[in-house]
């Protein structure tokens, strides 16, 4: 209990402290990414590209840092391939001393933040100096980077400002962002000028020709480079593809996904030692003298080859470290990766490599707040499945608790297949389809007493759920009870010889909570010409899914599948309200289900705005749809759903219909399922949220929502009652019914 | 086709606030002459058809000068077109320093050197990798950063950029 209002103060303090210059820049950045990808036409042939290039690498590894070695000697450079930090710190620190240098700089490398060069160079007598602005503010502040790509995003100018005002106290105070570059270019300038050897990170390396790649905006990669005569680069091993002929796609890809830019503005290939002829400043007078440079290449194990044969991990070593899935994550846009990051490592894919580098430990200090939902699938350049990363991250997490950690209460409730470890909270939230059922049976009862504040405490006790959060209304007469109680549950015959037969899936939500959905989907569904039956109302597994509970979700995806194949075998489209599990029909049941079944139930699966319009593609009369007449909707299409690309089709229902949509750019509402009523994350998911009630709070209108907890979340935010679209287009006069 | 080439690289060129022109071969040390901020020093061109000779750009400068230099003159090996990218490559003559350090960079880009786009440039530089010549920036704009709040140009590279690209003869 302690425990989670102290990580519930922490993101509080952090939102307040660093939130709002996060939430600027990866704001900036994602819509960036968003629209300069919208405005390319060779986006995702360029990802499947660089992701067989990564898979293919990954694979040829072991002969790759052959070949790199065998063109890094023929070219006169040194290859070191370092086990841990340590032995990589020794080698540096060893290339110092042989040139008795006094001072290094550096331009900006994660690898080498893992490391602790710089700790391990300051013991050793060496000055570092962090020559990206960004890493130079975080090295000036004494702090650790908060984004991948940004190191320095968590300051807006007037923090940076006071920073340097009082470290370097120039003779005019510093204010604004030209000022302060121009004070750090001058200041670093010197150090470069003077510095004995330069580091670099390499984005790529080459083993073909022993090339490293380095991309940057700012210029001081090439200075650093090329200025002191020593050159060392420091890289995971990962890094390594095969030749000049593989770097289109990543060049085109890397500026885009991280910043928007349609190619960054220096990407640098260079094979050292280069031609490039020696400079030294100290001697002002003299000319530049022919090129004797010395070159090492350090790369570094550190974990990343027990990576590579984890069958989970190893997609990690396809990063390319853009930092899209940071900027792309509702939550981390909130806390940043102060929060939102392990050891070095941050956003979502910082699970992956904290837990290979650092150990689970690491990652379960912040694996919570990925909520799955899916946001960074579309935005990862190299199409890493970050959230099901995050996943097993916290399956393997719940599996490694201490067995006593279990709560009795609970574990009576829900028996499954996951390990008497897993806490309390997860159990309860991964195994909601009994407290729905429950709910439902003993409603007014659940209901009143979800709304009493004693019995709130004890839930917060027992359970961490937040004793604020409004909880759904359990619904006595559930949606198949309604729908078993028409005609005695047969599909009513269809009005037209085009007629779908259709089977809708009763999402638990749809079935005890948002009754009216159901109800409205199967009139819309009848109006437009299908015939309508109902499955089993299951559970899809997306509730334990997102405990990391991956067992239980695999035995739920498992009964699912039954409960719709004799409906598959009958010829009937499998229809569903709720996207969230639609998504898994979808998406996440290709980790779960045997491969032609997932193919089979996938070809099949439709979201019910989707399938509507389908109906009106194929020729039925869109008149039969509930008319808009000019009326505004505010509509936030569900995050899992938006990753399918499905916003589309219901946005256009309700525009032919006549309605007035606004919709939202925003990531996420903040709920995502049940992390929103946790008593640790209830404040973030409101914060979360705070942007999209905004916004929706402004429009005159109908407030609709697809999700579940988005209308739920923003009921709460708002005080408005929330519709799923589909309870708009169900009526002949549009109106809710 | 070349001429297409060269429009669609200056609209890149307009995009990234990268001004440039046209010459010829005849006129490029006037040109140059005119697009430089004194004290300019230079990397000599790297084809027997072009000079820098006559532009008062000191190609052979010292440290200091190096330092001190208000703009630097190099090639530009190949273009792209649809970025607006320069292909400065690392060589004996000092281009990679000279194209960094001053704070307004002059690039001397043949007209046929310029291709369509990122893969054609790695094309071309693959040729340049077998021929030995294996260092080079893909250059795109003036050096910028956003850390210290809000996008300011001119950080450890140059502020401004400056193209002229010569017409075949």
């Amino acid at each position: 209990m302690t425990a989670r209002r102290e990580t519930a103060a922490r993101l509080h303090r952090l939102v307040e402290d660093e939130g709002d210059a996060v939430y600027a820049n990866t704001t900036v950045h994602n819509a960036g990414r968003v629209a300069v990808n919208a405005s390319w036409d060779r986006y995702e042939a360029n990802r499947a590209r660089a992701r067989a290039i990564k898979e293919d690498a990954i694979e040829r590894l072991p002969e790759l840092l052959e070949t790199l070695e065998a063109a890094v000697t023929a070219n006169g450079g040194h290859l070191y391939l370092a086990d841990d930090a340590a032995d990589a710190n020794d080698y540096i620190a060893g290339v110092c001393r042989e040139r008795d240098a006094e001072t290094l700089v550096k331009s900006k490398s994660m690898t080498t933040e893992e490391l602790g060069v710089n700790e391990a160079l300051a013991e050793a007598g060496v000055d570092v100096y962090e020559t990206d602005l960004g890493e130079f503010v975080v090295q000036v502040a004494h702090e650790q980077p908060s984004h991948l790509v940004g190191p320095a995003i968590h300051k807006t100018t007037e923090e940076i400002a006071d920073l340097f005002n009082a470290v370097f106290e120039p003779d005019e105070p510093l204010e604004t962002a030209e000022a302060l570059t121009d004070f750090a270019r001058d200041y670093l300038g010197e150090r470069i000028r003077e510095a004995d050897v330069g580091m670099t990170g390499a984005n790529f390396v080459l083993a073909e020709s022993g090339s490293v790649v380095i991309v940057t905006n700012e210029g001081n990669a090439r200075k650093s480079a090329v200025t002191p005569p020593v050159h060392v680069a420091v890289a995971g091993i990962e890094k390594v593809i095969p030749s000049l002929a593989d770097l289109p796609p990543f060049v085109e890809l890397i500026g885009k996904s991280a910043a928007g830019q349609s190619i960054s503005r220096y990407v640098t290939i260079l094979t050292p030692p280069t031609d490039s002829p020696m400079v030294d400043f100290d001697r002002p007078d003299e000319g530049l003298a022919p090129a004797d440079r010395e070159f090492h290449l350090v790369l570094v194990d550190n974990g990343r080859w027990a990576m590579r044969d984890d069958g989970t991990l190893r997609e990690t070593l396809y990063c390319v470290r853009c930092g899209a899935c940071a900027n792309s994550c509702a939550n981390f846009q909130r806390v940043g990766g102060h929060a939102f990051g392990g050891e070095t490592y941050t956003g979502g894919i910082a699970t992956g490599w904290e837990a290979g580098i650092e150990g689970l430990d690491v990652a379960g200090t912040f694996n919570d707040l990925c909520t799955g939902c899916s946001r960074c699938v579309p935005a990862c350049p190299v199409k890493i499945d970050i959230p099901w990363i995050n996943t097993v991250v916290r399956d393997r997490l719940n599996r490694g608790a201490p067995p006593g950690a279990f709560d009795p209460l609970v574990e009576g409730l829900v028996p499954d297949a996951e390990p008497g470890g897993l806490s309390a909270q997860k159990r309860l939230f991964g195994d909601v389809g009994t407290l729905l059922r429950l709910g439902s049976a003993t409603a007014p009862v659940s209901n009143w007493l979800a709304a009493s504040r004693p019995v709130r405490a004890v839930l917060e006790w027992a359970v961490g759920l937040d004793p604020d959060r409004p909880l759904p209304t359990f619904r006595r007469r559930t949606f198949a009870r309604w729908f078993a109680g028409r005609d005695g549950g047969a599909a009513r015959g269809a009005s037209k010889e085009s007629a779908s037969d259709v089977v809708l899936f009763p999402d638990l939500y749809t079935n005890h909570v948002r009754v009216e959905r159901g109800r409205a989907a199967v009139r819309a569904l009848e109006a437009v010409g299908c015939s309508v039956s109902i499955s089993q109302p299951l559970e899809s597994g997306r509730a334990p899914l997102s405990q990391g509970m991956v067992a239980t979700a695999a035995e739920r995806a498992e009964r699912v599948f039954e409960s719709l194949e004799p409906h598959l075998d009958a010829g009937r489209d499998v229809v569903v309200v709720e996207p969230s599990d639609l998504a898994m029909l979808r998406r996440e049941y290709e980790r779960l289900l045997p491969g032609p079944a997932f193919d089979r139930l996938s070809g099949r699966a439709f979201e019910v705005g989707e399938y509507l319009r389908r109906c009106l593609d194929e020729g039925a009369d869109a008149d039969a749809l509930g008319a808009g007449d000019g009326r505004a909707v505010a509509y936030h299409s569900h995050c899992q759903q938006r990753t399918l690309d499905l916003e589309g089709p219901t946005v256009d229902l309700l525009e032919r219909r006549g309605f007035d949509v606004t919709t939202s750019a925003v990531e996420c509402c903040g709920m995502a399922g049940s992390f929103g009523y946790k008593a640790e994350y209830a404040g973030l998911s409101r914060d979360v949220g705070a942007p999209l009630a905004e916004a929706f709070g402004a429009v005159d209108g109908v407030l609709a929502a697809s999700g579940t907890s988005c209308a739920e979340q923003l009921e709460d935010l708002l005080g408005r009652p929330v519709v799923h679209p589909v309870e708009l287009l169900a009526s002949g006069d549009g109106r809710r019914t | 086709m070349a001429a297409d080439l060269v429009s669609t690289f200056e609209t890149a060129l307009d995009g990234l606030a990268v001004t440039h022109e046209r010459t010829t071969a005849a006129e490029l040390p006037a040109a140059v002459r005119r697009a430089v901020v004194a004290p300019a020093v230079g990397a000599p061109l790297p084809w027997d058809d072009l000079t820098l000779d006559g532009s008062g750009v000191n190609l052979s400068p010292t440290a200091g000068e190096l330092r001190d230099a208000a703009t630097g003159v190099t090639a530009a090996g190949a273009a792209v077109a649809s970025e607006g990218s320069l292909l400065v490559q690392s060589r004996p003559g000092g281009d990679e320093l000279v194209s960094v350090y001053p704070p307004r960079h002059v690039a001397v880009v043949r007209a046929g050197d310029v291709v369509a786009d990122v893969p054609a440039a790695i094309g071309w530089l693959g040729d340049e990798f077998a021929a030995g010549r294996r260092s080079a920036v893909f250059a795109t704009g003036p050096s910028a950063t956003a850390d210290m709040g809000e996008l300011v140009e001119g950080v450890h590279g140059p502020g401004a950029v400056h193209v002229v690209t010569v017409a075949e003869p």
